[in-house]
């Protein structure tokens, strides 16, 4: 029974990972531009609900709402005024920027809350579980794995439902014939940075209310969120939810056996299917 | 002109570039004779400034001319000391004699890691390559008779007894840990100069006429990738060894080592590319300028904690958006100036068929 | 003032010089053909008016405003819609969401909906939710025209569109031009099927060269005069 217990756990977990790398995928999808400064912002939005929170004293599920608007508008400027500048035939150019803005967000935040840990207190909702059949579940972690599938089912259905998701997918395909259209794809690389930012600050609530973090503990979730991609195959919004589960699995799993073990459980995880699936398991036209 | 010979001939050199090497020459001399002058504040400074070069050059090898951003060279840095390390504590070596081993070590586990870092493209390539890196910090960090996950120090007077040490604690008459400085600055020094050289050599043979047209026309070769596998497996191995034989000899001047410390991201990469980008991102001067400005702007910043790294990010951010030459661009692109002349040129002959008169006059 | 016109049009690709002052007018209501050769300059006129290359303000002007210096999407909301090039469908979407997308910069009420382009290419409906790449070349096209009509265009441009399909295919999608025209949209075609081109148009120009070598109405120009036109003088 511990075991199903710690897959359960592992799947929950997966649901954290897949929130992570959800924004990630969206942005690579449209521009294929690779923001490695992804993990930074989570963390950043962890820290806006957590100054929401203690400044305004709101609940943090309200603190992430007004916490949403703010991080669209940030994403949606820095795509806007620096990120399209990037945007072309070299990798090196968005690379470095964006690495030069993790390092930039980590410092500030050290900056501005030092290095110590902190947390997002959700009150009764941190202990409360509910029992699932024989195992008992918390309510955060189930939370958590439900907010990731509403993610990924909204994100469908923005994508293959609206005009928006349309124009993403033509630009995607090919920006000078969606120019054409009438489409700006510049404007269109903001809209979909401004809404990666959103999934950002939905994961931002969960990683700030679960466990306790830091400003430097950003990398870290951008490895995560790369391997959940990956794992899943690129351009497959579900791949990425089972790429988070296999994550999240692999590292509960390997933590049971050895505490030590965690994270490398997940990287060993993540090598494996790089090793016999580079394409990832859930790849659109492989 | 005495001889009208009007052969045609293939140069690299420049005028420039010949009053260099003069000055390049001497500048390594009086590096060489350094600890007879100065301070050993300043031999350590020096040190760190060589260290931090021979990383930086390394960096710019992988990601200016082979196309290969990585954000993992702290890998190689942290495997090449933890070889090191286990080489003196283990199996009993002079820490210098575990140098050259130490890099070998670092270039071996090169090859498994770009089996799997190489399956991933362009972008995802950088990402991977931390992966790489935090699963060696990881498993590292198990390794218990090497401290596991606090580290450990390498067994007392180790350094003081090293090749070199003696003779140089009697040659200036110093104690042993400032003999075990100049002789740490010394390998640094020859591994600098064994790294632009090997570098050099590169980009001006056959090999590096590849990789000189990605840094001559870095959208397109990189994009169609000039025989690309191949080379590039070549350049990230040799990169590894230097990078790994590198990050044995710091560790070897340090004489502690912590997995968080050897396999640190801001330490081993952050600040290189920093470096690179500052400087001049695929050209072989780029990095000498990077470092200056780097070393400045620690003197003037470093006291100010995270401000320092965010400044220099900031400064990285701005560089690559508006000159992603880096400042050595931008002086080359006024002057034309090149110190490291590594772009071909063909120069004599005429259009029209030259005369054998000539050609023999 | 013609409805829209280009004066004195010249355009680049980097050092070379693909148009040598060209000047084309379409009256409104008009089709006009631009015939000539493979690299004649064609395609590079299509560009330039439709902003993907730009130019000197004045040197395309719609209706008297001068959009030479406008960008794709303002083109678009002039009214001024494209057939591009080898189609250019988009993969990632259906044949349907091609259509709907075709008005995504410019809502305007007019003839043109789904539902009438589906009765124009009734194919199309029977096709719709398949990816639009899994079509036909003819079929592909007829998407290409449906989504550029999606705009309810007044200028309508298109680039080659015969090129690489059967005669027969041709016939049909040309079959569809006089209801296009009965919309009152004027119409540029560019074609090298100089018969076809023939038929549809109000007025010739032939183009060699980045020049415009000749230009009438169909019944002006001589066999000859258009084979000289095309190639040269010999």
């Amino acid at each position: 029974m511990i075991w199903v217990d710690t897959i359960v756990q592992g799947i929950l977990l997966g649901g954290l990972y897949a929130l992570f790398a959800a924004g990630l995928s969206l942005v690579f999808g449209i521009m294929r531009l690779v923001n490695l400064a992804h993990g930074d912002l989570i963390v950043l939005g962890a820290f806006l609900i957590l100054t929401l929170v203690t400044a305004l004293g709101l609940n943090p599920l309200l603190a992430a709402l007004v916490a949403i608007p703010l991080m669209f508008v940030l994403g949606w400027g820095l795509q806007l005024v620096v990120l399209n500048r990037t945007l072309g035939d070299d990798i090196l150019p968005p690379l470095l920027v964006t690495f030069g803005l993790s390092i930039v967000i980590q410092n500030g935040l050290l900056q501005g809350f030092s290095a110590d840990s902190q947390r997002i207190s959700a009150g009764a909702l941190e202990t409360a579980s509910i029992a699932l059949g024989p195992i008992s579940v918390g309510v955060m972690p189930l939370l958590t794995f439900l907010s990731a599938v509403a993610v990924i089912v909204g994100l469908n259905q923005l994508f293959y439902r609206t005009a928006l998701g349309r124009a993403f997918r033509a630009t995607s395909d090919d920006p000078v014939t969606a120019g054409l259209m009438g489409i700006e794809p510049n404007r269109i690389f903001a809209m979909a940075t401004g809404i990666a930012f959103v999934v950002v600050t939905i994961a931002a609530l969960y990683l700030g209310t679960r466990a306790n973090f830091d400003p430097t503990i950003g990398p870290a979730r951008l490895i995560y969120a790369f391997e959940a991609v990956i794992i899943g195959g690129l351009g497959s919004l579900w791949g990425t939810l089972a790429g988070g589960v296999i994550i999240g699995v692999a590292q509960t799993l390997g933590a049971a056996i050895n505490p030590e073990w965690q994270i490398l459980a997940g990287h060993v995880a993540f090598l494996v299917v790089l090793a016999f699936r580079p394409r990832g398991l859930f790849a659109k036209g492989g | 002109m005495s001889k009208p010979a009007q052969k045609w001939a293939v140069q690299t050199r420049t005028t420039a570039s010949t009053v260099f090497a003069v000055i390049a020459v001497l500048a390594v001399v009086a590096a060489f004779a350094a600890p007879f002058f100065v301070s050993r504040s300043v031999i350590q400074d020096l040190f760190f400034i060589l260290t931090m070069l021979v990383l930086a050059q390394n960096w710019n090898l992988l990601a200016g001319f082979a196309g290969l951003v990585s954000v993992g060279q702290q890998a190689f840095v942290g495997a090449g000391a933890y070889a090191m390390f286990a080489l003196v504590i283990l199996a009993g070596f002079d820490p210098i004699m575990a140098l050259p081993v130490a890099g070998i070590f670092a270039a071996l586990l090169a090859v498994p890691t770009a089996f799997f870092v190489f399956r991933l493209d362009g972008a995802y390539f950088a990402i991977g390559t931390w992966v790489i890196a935090e699963v060696f910090r990881l498993v590292f960090a198990q390794w218990k008779v090497l401290g596991g996950g606090t580290g450990t120090s390498l067994p007392r007077g180790t350094t003081h007894e090293m090749v070199g040490v003696p003779l140089v604690k009697e040659l200036f008459d110093v104690k042993s840990s400032a003999a075990a400085d100049i002789v740490t600055y010394w390998l640094a020094l020859g591994l600098a100069l064994a790294t632009v050289g090997f570098i050099y050599w590169l980009l001006r043979s056959k090999r590096g006429i590849g990789l000189a047209s990605v840094r001559d026309n870095l959208q397109a070769a990189r994009s169609v990738g000039v025989d690309a596998s191949r080379l590039k497996m070549i350049v990230y191995v040799a990169t590894a060894f230097g990078t790994g034989m590198l990050g044995a000899l710091v560790y070897v001047q340090t004489a502690r080592i912590s997995p968080d410390a050897a396999f640190s991201v801001t330490d081993w990469t952050a600040y290189v590319i920093f470096i690179v980008v500052i400087g001049g991102i695929g050209t072989l001067e780029g990095p000498f300028i990077g470092i200056l400005v780097f070393f400045i702007l620690q003197n003037l910043f470093a006291d100010y904690g995270s401000w320092y790294l965010l400044i220099l990010g900031l400064i990285g951010i701005v560089v690559m958006l508006f000159a992603p030459r880096g400042l050595w661009g931008l002086f080359t692109g006024k002057t034309g100036i090149q110190l490291f002349p590594i772009r071909r040129r063909l120069i004599g002959g005429q259009l029209t068929t030259s005369s054998r008169e000539d050609t023999h006059g | 003032m013609a409805f829209l016109e280009t004066r004195a049009l010249t355009a680049f690709y980097g050092d070379f010089q693909a148009l040598f002052g060209v000047d084309i007018a379409l009256e409104a209501g008009e089709t006009i053909a631009i015939i000539g050769a493979n690299g004649a300059g064609k395609t590079t006129l299509l560009r330039s008016i439709t902003g993907i290359l730009t130019n000197e303000p004045g040197q395309v002007v719609f209706e008297g405003a001068a959009i030479g210096a406008a960008r794709p999407p303002d083109i678009l909301a002039h009214g001024i819609a494209m057939v591009p090039e080898g189609r250019r469908l988009f993969p990632s979407l259906t044949v349907e969401e091609n259509l709907l997308i075709g008005n995504y910069g410019r809502k305007v009420a007019g003839i043109w909906s789904l539902d009438s382009i589906y009765a124009l290419f009734p194919v199309l409906k029977e096709r719709r939710h398949s990816p639009a790449t899994a079509l036909s070349g003819g079929q592909q096209q007829m998407v290409a025209i449906g989504r550029a009509l999606m705009s309810n265009p007044r200028v309508l441009l298109c680039d080659e569109i015969s090129l690489g399909l059967a005669p027969v295919v041709i016939r049909d999608i040309y079959a569809a031009f006089p209801r296009i025209q009965q919309s009152g949209a004027s119409i540029v075609v560019v074609e090298q099927d100089i018969g076809q081109a023939l038929k549809v148009a109000n007025r010739v120009y032939c183009m060699m060269e980045g020049r415009v070598t000749l230009s009438g109405t169909p019944a002006d120009l001589s066999r000859e005069a258009i084979h000289n036109a095309y190639f040269g003088t010999a």
